[in-house]
Order: C-alpha cells, then structure tokens, then sequence
C-alpha cells in the first residue's frame, strides 16, 4: 500500500458527476478493499461511513496531500464488507449503520446494537422500517475477569448538569481495568427528520445537532449546500461567519478550561472562566440576536450584519479577555496541587489518535496536527494568519495548556477579523439548478472537525444528509485515556475530552 | 491566587438585580401548589436537572444560572447529585424513546412533594425534533409538569423568572 494516490483508488471508480467539491466514486468490492487496507495501514484517515438505502458511503482523507473523497459502495445483498474488522475506527459507525439501515457489516468483530436500544417503535428506520415486536434486550457489556474486579455502573442520568450515557467500570480497588461506554440516550433520529426538509428546516436541524458547536455545524450545512448548488458566498459573509466560529471557540474553550479545574475542586478557576465565557455570550447576543448564535448562519451567508456598535462591543470583549485572563493562567500555571491531578493524567497514545483520526484539541495535544480550517481550509481562514500549536503530552494538563493557546489564538483572530471585514452583502441568494445534486463540508468546531454530506433532490429539498460530529473518534479514545487511572480522575478525563453524546448520537 | 482573591474584595459584584417572577409561570403554577408542600419546603429548593435528550444547548444555560451574574444559590435553589435529595426536575429536550424509562425512574426516585419544570422549546412539544420515531414528545408525555419554561434555548434570565415564580409559589 502508499503506491496509490486516493485521487487515482477513487478514479478506478464510477464517478459521480454531482458531487462537489470532492469528488464521489461508486466503487467495486475491490476497490472498497483497497481503501480498508489503505485506511488501516494508515496511508488514509476515515472521515465519515454512513449509509442508505442499498448503498454505503466511505469518506477518506489523505493527510499528506489533503485530497479527500467518497467511496460509494451499492449492496444488493443487504451487506457489505465491514471496515471495522480491519480498522476499529469504523466499528461503532457499522453497527450505527446496520441499526439505522439495515446493512449488515460482513465481518465486524462487534455485532450488538449501538444506537437502538430495543425503545423505537419501529427497526431500520432507514431501511426496512419494520414494527418493532420484541421486547428490548439486556445490552451485553463486555467482559473483564479476574481476581477482585468490581464494577460501577454510571449514568445514563449522571450527578452534574451534563447529558445522558452510561459508562460501566470495571476496577481493581481504585485503578480502573476497563471502561465501556454505552451512548445512544439521545439519539432523537435527526438524519431521517431531515430527510425531505426544507433548507430552512434543515439548517435548524443541523444547527442543534451539538448545541455547543451549532456555528459550526450551521456553517458546515451551509458549506455543503453552497457546494452542492455553486452557489458563491459574498466575502464579507465569510468573514462574519468566521468572526462567529471563534466567539463560540472561544466560549467554549473558556468553559471547559474552568470546568476541568472545577472538577479537581479548583472551583476559583471555573468561577472566573465561567464569568468570561458569559462576557462572550453576552457580546454574541448583543451584536447577533442569539447568546449562542443559534441559525445565525445560513446557505447563502449570514442572517445578520454585525450591528453598527458591534466593533466596538467585541473589541471590548477582547479587551476584557486581555485584562482578565493572564492571571487565571498564572494561577493555574503556579497551582501545584492543581498540576497534580492533571499532569500525567489521562494520557493518550498519539499512535491511537492518528488511528483514529482524532480532531480537535484532543488531537493537537496528541501530536496530530490536524484542522479543517487549514486542511483542506475554507474562506477566510487562508488570508488570516494562524499558527495549528501542537503538543505531544497527551495528558489532561496538554489539553488545559492547548485549550489556552488556542483562545489566545482566537482573539487575535476576533481582533483581525474585526479589522479586515470586507465591506458588501452579507448573504446572497443560492443558486437552484432544478437538478438533483450532492455536497460535503469539512469544518473545524471547537470540538474538532465536524463533517456534512448532503444530497439535495430536484425541488432543491433535502433528500440525505448526515452530519457526522467529531466526538464519533474521540469517545473510543476516552476509554483508552482512563485505562491504569483511578476513578476519582474519570471527571478529569471525561471533562478534558468534553465529547458531545447529542453530536454522536444524533 | 491570594491577588486574586483580594482584588475581589474590593470590586463590585457582577451579580444581575433579581428579575420579577414570570407572569405567565405564576399563572401556569398558582392552580397547583398546596399550603402543605410550601410548609415541608422550608425556604429551599434542590433541583436535579435531567436531559432526556437535548441538544446540550439547555444544558449551557441551565450552567449559565451558577455563574457569578445570575448567582443561582442567592435565592435558596441549589442544585444537587441525585434525585433522592430533589425537590424539583429540571428536565430538558424532547424525550427520546431511548431516555424515556430513564425520567421515569428518575421521576419515581424523586420524594414528594416534588416539581416539574420542562425546559425549552423541546420539553414543551419537542420543538423541531417533535414528530419521527425517535422522539417520545414533550415531558408532559411522560412525567407530570408543573412549569414551561420556553425558549430554545431559554436565557438565564427567562430560567431565572420561572424558577422565581416557583420560589414564590411554594413561600406562599
């Protein structure tokens, strides 16, 4: 393997002329492969598996050239070839998709159910839509044997305010053995509502897959919208749309800065972080009508131009940020009680994060240098000046210190952006060509790289989309992070992961 | 850190001026509380908030009420780990089919006299994720509810209000 480009694997292929920007080839059985052995030999990362009716859908990044592209394959047989079996990451997405559609991963190691748990009305909503008869089963943990092992059963209604999983310990006094998580609690079936929605109705569905990340997610419809109709996107949308993306970075960062210190019982720190983020989203309601910017981003632009306050509200904020912050990480810097419990805690291999093509914060702070807004990059990100900071700690103090470089980054960026925004509309009309047509985003959350694959039908309704959140290739991780750490330091790990079960679970 | 510390002896709270109890949640409560449970109650109120399937975005701003401008605990609630100490469910989103049995029992280990307030748009009726197979609906599908609270998601200062009008019913 590593002879082939993915450009020329995916050009063996038929390709689909509809689909942009990258291209999408209906594959062979071999060519599906060649692609499974390319991914775990590490020659590619797995971006997204999903699936419809008759046919499953592979997207694939190769890192080293930052091409990308989806592999389609058709299964008439109701089957096809797992992923999983030669490459973990893709497990809990086949059994998603044998779940939801009813196409059987021939192969996978892990044949239980994941997002169904025996509680909709119906099975294979997407497939055969079958009534359910059965009463649901007992989901089958697996096992962990030996001398004195004990296990603790957590969630799905944990003791914070924070949303519902299970997570079933295994320990040998205080040292955890093994971990499993058990997500699909709130799955809501948001890929069939948006089957046949308008995109109006889309954008907000899409918008609230993660609270936490909706510019994000808005941004990556909207990306894969005007992707699919070629639909160009006036400068300045860009721009405001970018200015977005960094407040709820930064709110967010901000947050989960303090709360990782709360949950060592360092509660002065997550006071004040608490107070900044409010600042941000305070400032966020004040110059777009939403505290989290909620449908503030749409197919087309942006709902709303920055007021004519609005400069001077957010350079306020940036000020505010400048003042406030050094201190809080002096103290977290000078606090050696603190470091304790971070340092060295919930350690990642990188080797597992480049398996897993793990994004985000968690990634960067394991060595793997990866963010959509560079790779492959989208407006106006490639005109403004930032650096992709890397750790190789791996720990949750790693991803403390990253989460803090990268709010640095992000109000420098705020600052930029507020200096350069090109003047013009901010939204245009999207174009219809009255013809059926597909696209794909890749977008950096402030979680990691959040992906949207799209096909629009004729009446320029939504006829598939599948938003795949970045959490789907850090949960795994997590059980790997706890893995040798005490239980007292899971909410340290969990917090410093701070993967989303709504994105997951869609 | 002692800096710190220091600096905040002298500044002025950010905390926000209490806001008047919501109208429209003193009219959706007053039919409901009796003077027997506002007497058990004392001045205090435990909340145990429960997602029963949000998007997360409840979740934030029900995080939001603890921060130093709307200072939750001032007004006696605090929130709390299980539902064995809870006077009131805090219960968002729409109630998915996978989470269903989980409010119930949550709802069930809950000692009376208890409330319950259904947060968002989403705990009302669903809100966009209303409708599919997914979904079981609003909270009132599965528990009894005391109050809406409505937004999507609601500002601190709309959770404030509502939660305020409960104070006032339950003091009498």
């Amino acid at each position: 393997m590593g002879v082939h480009s993915l450009r020329a694997v995916l050009d063996v292929g038929q390709s689909v002329a509809e689909h942009r920007p990258w291209s999408r080839a209906i594959v062979t059985p071999e060519i599906w492969h060649l692609l499974v052995e390319g991914l775990a030999g590490r020659t590619w990362t797995l971006l997204g598996l999903w699936g419809e009716t008759g046919m499953v859908h592979l997207a694939v990044l190769e890192e080293t050239t930052g091409s990308m592209g989806v592999a389609s394959l058709p299964c008439p047989d109701g089957q096809f070839p797992s992923v999983g079996r030669l490459h973990p990451p893709a497990q809990r997405l086949e059994r998603t998709i044998a779940d939801l559609v009813g196409l059987q991963p021939v192969g996978n190691p892990d044949p239980r159910p994941w997002l169904d748990h025996g509680r909709w009305p119906i099975s294979q909503p997407f497939g055969a839509a079958m009534p359910r008869t059965e009463l649901p089963s007992p989901y089958s943990f697996l096992p962990a044997e030996g001398e004195s092992l004990h296990q603790i059963p957590v969630g799905p209604v944990h003791a914070g305010i924070i949303e519902p999983g299970h997570f079933r310990f295994t320990a040998n006094g205080e040292a955890v053995v093994r971990l499993e998580e058990r997500l699909g609690y709130v799955h809501k079936g948001i890929e069939s509502l948006l089957d046949g929605a308008t995109l109006e109705r889309a954008a907000r569905l899409v918008g609230r897959v993660s609270g936490d990340s909706t510019v994000a997610y808005a941004l990556a419809f909207a990306r894969a919208v005007e992707a699919a109709t070629e639909t160009d996107v006036p400068a300045r949308a860009h721009w405001l749309r970018a200015l977005m993306a960094e407040l709820e970075r930064l709110a967010n960062h901000c947050g989960d800065i303090g709360a990782i210190c709360n949950d060592a019982a360092f509660a002065l720190m997550h006071a004040h972080c608490a107070v900044l983020r409010e600042r941000v989203l305070r400032a966020s309601a004040a110059c777009f009508g939403h505290r989290l910017l909620m449908d503030c981003v749409i197919p087309g632009g942006v709902v709303a131009d920055l007021p004519a306050d609005g400069i001077n509200v957010l350079r306020a904020l940036v000020a505010e940020f400048r003042r406030q912050l050094p201190p809080l990480v002096d103290l977290y810097d000078n606090t050696a009680s603190l470091q304790d419990r971070t340092v060295g805690t919930g350690f990642v291999r990188p080797s597992l994060i480049r398996q897993f093509g793990c994004g985000g914060v968690i990634g960067r702070a394991g060595s793997r240098a990866f963010d959509a807004r560079r790779q492959p990059g989208y407006p106006p990100y490639e005109q403004l000046e930032f650096a992709t900071p890397v750790r190789t700690d791996s720990d949750v103090n790693g991803r403390v210190w990253l989460r803090i470089t990268e709010v640095h980054q992000s109000l420098k960026l705020v600052e930029e952006i507020l200096e350069r925004l090109p003047p013009g509309p901010a939204r245009g009309e999207l174009r219809r060509s009255g013809q059926i047509c597909e696209g794909m985003a890749l977008v950096e959350g402030f979680r990691g790289d959040i992906l949207v694959w799209l096909r629009l039908a004729a009446d320029g309704t939504v006829a598939r989309c599948h938003p795949r959140d970045p959490s789907w290739f850090q949960w795994p991780l997590l059980e790997a992070a706890i893995e040798n750490n005490i239980v007292a330091d899971f909410p340290l790990c969990n917090k410093s992961f701070n993967c989303s079960y709504s994105g997951h679970d869609l | 850190m002692r800096k710190l510390l220091f600096q905040n002896l002298w500044r002025l709270p950010l905390t926000v001026a209490a806001p008047a109890p919501s109208e429209h949640a003193l009219a959706e409560l007053g039919a409901k509380v009796d003077q027997a449970a506002r007497r058990r109650l004392g001045r205090s109120l435990a909340i145990r908030e429960v997602d029963a399937g949000s998007c997360n975005g409840c979740e934030l701003e029900i995080h939001a009420l603890n921060n130093a401008f709307y200072d939750l605990e001032r007004f006696g609630f605090h929130v709390v780990a299980s539902p064995r100490h809870a006077d009131v469910l805090l219960v968002t989103g729409p109630v998915t089919a996978n989470m269903r049995e989980a409010l119930e029992r949550t709802y069930a280990a809950t000692p009376d006299p208890k409330w319950v307030v259904a947060v968002g748009d989403c705990g009302r009726d669903g809100g966009v994720f209303a409708g599919g197979y997914a979904c079981v609906g609003g909270v009132a599908e599965v528990v009894p509810v005391d109050l809406h609270v409505p937004g999507c998601p609601p500002s601190p200062m709309q959770l404030l209000e509502g939660l305020l009008a409960l104070l006032q019913v339950q003091r009498g």
